[in-house]
């Protein structure tokens, strides 16, 4: 009975929670910051594949989040609302730097990766790959990172880009067309 | 492109970018920095009063005459 009944309770203190952190109370964001860091975290990693940046970003998700709370609204959920933000300010980190300087040694060897490398192709043909996609627009790479790479739902992509289905279809189209080109500009054939 | 063409590119690209496996979670408790950032940022003064200081300076810079008024008001 009582495990029946817990699930109504824990729903009550979430909303009593994000009431209160749309307040702006800091008590109630540090228990929302703890309970969604996680989810935010492993969004934002995979968006800029740098465990530091990640941190960084984490941070700075939960300090816009923090900044914007009389504008939350608690019906429509934390979660999907921070993956916003984060993807936001992933973008705008994406922005701010040059392809060549964001793609670190550690992107490359990403060590919570597998190691699933198709022998027949070489370490050059997929340093040159990298190398061609983090020279793409950031808007095009972010979709192509988070649905091609991730394998993350289109749904879930527009919803934290705050684009339509067709438009992230369209941004991962022109996405791989230009990372296509650019291959083929290096003699590299895919 | 056809189909072809783009699924052997989105594999070169899975080959290229490994995807993030699992549930990666932050290496440090982050509530710290996050708390740090947020009394930073609140000890900076909002856009809204540099606006007001630059009009108060324009305004005595435009008509010294308005300097014992504002005095006046201090």
């Amino acid at each position: 009975m009582a495990r029946d009944a817990q699930p109504g309770a824990d729903e009550r203190e979430s909303r009593k929670h994000l009431l209160a952190f749309r307040q702006g109370d800091v008590d109630a964001f540090e228990t929302l910051f703890r309970r969604h860091q996680g989810a935010v975290y492993g969004w934002v990693l995979r968006i800029v594949r740098n465990p530091a940046t990640a941190d960084e970003l984490t941070v700075e998700t939960f300090w816009r989040v923090y900044r914007a709370h009389a504008r939350f609204e608690p019906a429509h959920g934390f979660e999907g609302w921070a993956r916003r933000i984060a993807t936001r300010a992933a973008l705008d980190w994406m922005r701010g730097r040059r392809a060549e300087v964001e793609l670190t040694g550690e992107l490359l060897t990403d060590p919570a990766a597998p190691a699933v490398a198709d022998p027949a192709v070489s370490a050059e043909i997929r340093l040159k790959t990298a190398l061609a996609f983090a020279r793409l627009p950031p808007k095009l790479r972010i979709a192509a990172t988070l649905a091609v790479v991730e394998e993350q739902s289109q749904r879930e992509v527009a919803e934290a880009l705050g684009i339509s289905l067709a438009a992230v279809k369209l941004r991962v189209f022109r996405a791989l067309r230009l990372l296509r080109k650019d291959l083929e500009r290096q003699g590299i054939r895919p | 492109m056809n189909a072809h063409d783009e699924d052997r590119l989105k594999k070169l690209l899975r080959e290229a970018l490994p995807p993030v496996e699992g549930e990666p979670e932050p290496g440090r408790d982050l509530w710290p920095a996050v708390l740090k950032r947020l009394d930073e940022k609140s000890a900076a003064p909002p856009w809204f009063d540099w606006a007001l200081l630059a009009g108060l300076v324009g305004l005595v810079a435009f008509f010294p005459a308005s300097i014992p008024v504002l005095l006046y008001y201090l």
